[in-house]
């Protein structure tokens, strides 16, 4: 059978089986068997979805919960960007920074939330500062290797062309460990992402996916649990997709760097 | 050593730019224990016929026998050597490439063992046995491939320009190599190549494919004694005839022609 | 003449092993000692910022008494159940959907829209479902570091190159075999990869669970409920065990297998230089 056939079957069956999934699931908490609390109806899910997003409860929460993520996002790439470079560049830098930064990654940030809890207090502070320290490493350590990665030939040609320190810095080493970089961002983000939510549990006062999530525990209010997971997944999504993949589209495709990986 | 029969077969390639035509209408008897290369362009379906009588393409029509049994993919009776070198299992030794078909048959380990080594020896490749591929040159994983898919002595050696990717001095000591490989186990033969020297060195016959669709162009017996030497006048005039069937003018006809004289 | 040489080579190497300790050792000491100026300092509480010393010797209080071991003991073993759970789902459901487009078509989709989303997003709802507890936390574990393992698989299998199909199959071998001895092996790096990813995941949200699934022992519990009682000696005492299990979980067990593996086998490059 041919690729376009072959590509149509794969299309149905996806439906089917995201059809199927969702009837399964209606099917199971129609039936009474759990309590309607714990397993509500697709129905009763999207309602309260609606409910939430047209009086403005559920984008208050998605709102403070980008904003933890952003900033602390932004502070790790502050931080992990340069500190990566000046690794990859200079030889002290990176002897007195590698030890340091292997011993503190296998730590999860979550382990720090109670002790920034202790130090910061419930709220802003903590959730930023344990974003910034979930997201730090993966740029850190991706932007050292893309910076060591740069092809030396490429440097070589540069300067025999006549190329300075800074712009050789500029025009060659950034494009060329950009791959490297935009995957560091993407791994940096999603290690936010994750970061956020949890320490959101935990750490947050009265706002914010994560807390949203965690507090409607409290109250078996499933509905709402479920709402907020169709947001942050949402979100997570369009994040991936739409912001990442144009940058990536933008740049790194554009000059033939990376293959487009399969869908 | 079984003689092989291809009758008429054809195929046909569907692409997404429409149906092309892979072979068509290709006969050709070869008789036990002859070596037989097809050579032609990219394109002339020289590698399509070979993975259809290997078993790994089906043709649309027509049909191939072995021996006088017919070939309905592939079977142990045909050892494929392909181009690339990373045809070796990556996580076997050179042993354990080797006697992974006789693994297939049931054989026992020491027999197997026993059997793996003789093959190694016969590409002379004997104090490697050990080795991993990755720690082999290229010609030496060809050379493994080669004792790989000898070793459960299957009848016919399906060769697909096992050489092409080799440094030229590595792919000259190969086919010295394969021919005296060759002289000693009788397999038949049939190697693709587009190196038309290599085909006049190692080959009875050669069998000229051309493209579009791929079709039998010409059939040419090669009576040189062996072992050939590539650098004798007789040698150096089969290259020409060959290359003058494949279509290509040679230096020496156009003095000849310029004279006056017919070209043949 | 020769003995000089050998003794000179074998002072060089001791000495240069010997910079590169104290190359490694010199941030921490660094670090160290800007810490116990701070702490010293007095200019926070010691309460909430303790001394090198008081760190260590709630570490030591905690390992004598046999608290420490104890609830690195139970999450090292929900950890495993977890992680195990997942390695097994994960790797038959990866290589099912690697090797038939149908089971690809109809577990991609589903696969894809739960696994972007945070693992713990699915804390409260496992916890709600299975209860507080043991029970909770294992799955939750097996359930998110799946993801990681399946892609892998799925890939791994996907890329099992052609011509080792078709050297194996012309060899003689069957469906059932071409599996054992050509696509398990050849799926392996990737395999491996997944795996280590899958546990690096389980480890992070476990400790995380811990914390909010009231399970009695644990080191996410411990460092949890030292909060509660401003023991930040204690907090980090369970920080440091949790950093250097981690370590030890990549450095002694993945990268000993994989040197084993797919390193010797030439498949992948070892990793040169940590993490």
């Amino acid at each position: 059978m041919n690729e376009s056939t072959q590509r149509r079957r794969t299309m149905i069956r996806g439906l089917l089986s995201l059809a199927a999934a969702a009837a399964f699931y209606q099917l199971v908490a129609l039936s009474g068997y759990f309590p309607r609390v714990l397993l509500p109806t697709i129905p009763t899910v999207l309602t309260t979805l609606y409910d939430m997003l047209s009086d403005g409860s559920m984008l208050h929460h998605a709102a403070a919960t980008l904003y933890r993520v952003l900033l602390g996002f932004a502070l790790a790439i502050s931080v992990g960007l340069p500190l990566g470079i000046l690794m990859a560049r200079f030889k002290p830098v990176e002897n007195f920074f590698l030890p340091l930064v292997s011993a503190l990654m296998p730590i999860p940030s979550f382990a720090l939330v109670p002790l920034f809890m202790l130090w910061f207090g419930i709220g802003n502070l903590t959730t930023v500062l344990i974003v910034f320290y979930a997201a730090t490493f993966p740029m850190l350590f991706n932007t050292w290797t893309g910076v060591r990665s740069v092809n030396p030939i490429w440097l070589r040609a540069a300067g025999a062309m006549g190329a300075d320190e800074k712009r050789l810095f500029w025009k060659v080493i950034v494009p060329g460990a950009s791959p490297f970089i935009i995957t560091g961002m993407r791994q940096a983000f999603l290690r936010s992402w994750i970061a956020v939510v949890g320490a959101e549990m935990i750490a947050a006062s009265d706002y914010g996916l994560g807390w949203v999530i965690f507090d409607s525990k409290e109250f078996l209010q499933t509905d709402i649990m479920m709402a907020a997971l169709v947001v942050i997944g949402f979100i997570g999504y369009v994040f991936e997709r739409v912001v990442f993949g144009s940058i990536e589209r933008a740049t790194v495709y554009r000059w033939g760097m990376v293959r487009m990986a399969k869908g | 050593m079984l003689p092989i029969e291809i009758r008429d077969v054809s195929l046909v390639y569907d692409t997404p730019g429409g149906k092309v035509p892979g072979v068509k209408n290709v006969s050709i008897d070869i008789d036990a224990s002859e070596f037989v290369c097809i050579v032609g362009p990219s394109g002339c379906g020289k590698s399509t016929l070979l993975n259809i009588i290997a078993g790994f393409l089906s043709p649309a029509s027509g049909e191939i026998r072995i021996g006088g049994k017919a070939v309905t993919g592939h079977g142990m009776d045909r050892g494929v050597v392909f181009q690339d070198f990373a045809q070796l299992f990556p996580w076997r030794t050179a042993l354990g490439n080797v006697s992974f078909g006789l693994e297939m048959k049931g054989v026992a380990k020491a027999e197997r063992d026993k059997i793996a080594r003789e093959q190694l020896r016969l590409v002379k490749l004997e104090k490697f046995t050990a080795s991993y591929p990755h720690h082999l040159s290229g010609g030496m994983q060809q050379r493994v491939a080669i004792a790989r898919a000898l070793a459960y002595n299957p009848a016919v050696l399906l060769m697909d320009e096992p050489f092409a990717a080799l440094d030229a001095l590595t792919r000259d000591d190969m086919q010295r190599l394969l021919a005296e490989v060759w002289r000693e186990t009788r397999k038949t033969v049939i190697y693709v190549t587009h190196n038309v020297a290599e085909a006049v060195y190692l080959a009875d016959r050669v069998i000229v494919m051309s493209p579009h669709p791929g079709t039998v162009k010409a059939d040419i017996r090669i009576p040189l004694e062996r072992p050939r030497d590539p650098l004798s006048a007789e040698f150096l005039e089969w290259q020409k005839n060959l290359l003058r069937h494949l279509g290509h003018e040679t230096a020496g006809d156009e003095t000849q022609k310029s004279n006056g004289k017919a070209t043949t | 003449m020769h003995h000089a040489a050998t003794l000179d080579a074998h002072t060089a190497v001791g000495s240069d092993r010997l910079r590169a300790v104290a190359r490694n050792a010199f941030p921490f000491v660094v670090v160290g000692t800007i810490w116990e100026v701070v702490a010293r300092a007095g200019v926070f509480p010691r309460q909430l910022f303790p001394t090198l010393e008081d760190v260590a010797r709630s570490l030591v209080d905690l390992t004598v008494s046999g608290i420490l071991p104890h609830h690195a003991f139970e999450t090292v073993l929900r950890l495993l159940s977890g992680f195990g759970l997942a390695a097994i789902l994960g790797v038959g459901i990866g290589v099912l959907m690697g090797r038939s487009r149908r089971a690809e078509d109809i577990i991609l989709p589903l696969v894809s829209i739960l696994a972007p989303i945070p693992g713990l997003a699915y804390a409260p709802l496992f916890l709600l479902w299975f209860g507080p507890g043991e029970l909770s936390a294992v799955l939750l574990v097996a359930f998110v570091s799946m993801f990681s393992i399946i892609f892998n698989s799925w890939t791994g299998v996907k890329a099992v190159k052609e011509i080792w199909l078709r050297s194996a199959l012309a060899m003689g071998a069957d469906d059932r075999r071409v599996f054992r001895h050509v696509i398990l092996p050849g799926a392996l790096p990737y395999i491996l990869t997944g795996l280590r990813l899958g546990l690096a995941q389980a480890w992070r949200i476990l400790v995380a669970v811990e914390m909010l699934a009231a399970v009695p022992w644990g080191l996410g519990w411990l460092i949890f409920g030292a909060r509660e009682f401003l023991n930040t000696d204690a907090m980090m005492a369970g920080i440091v065990v949790i950093a250097l299990i981690g370590l030890g979980l990549e450095k002694f067990v993945f990268q000993k297998i994989e040197h084993y593996t797919v390193v010797r086998w030439g498949m992948m490059e070892a990793m040169s230089r940590s993490p």
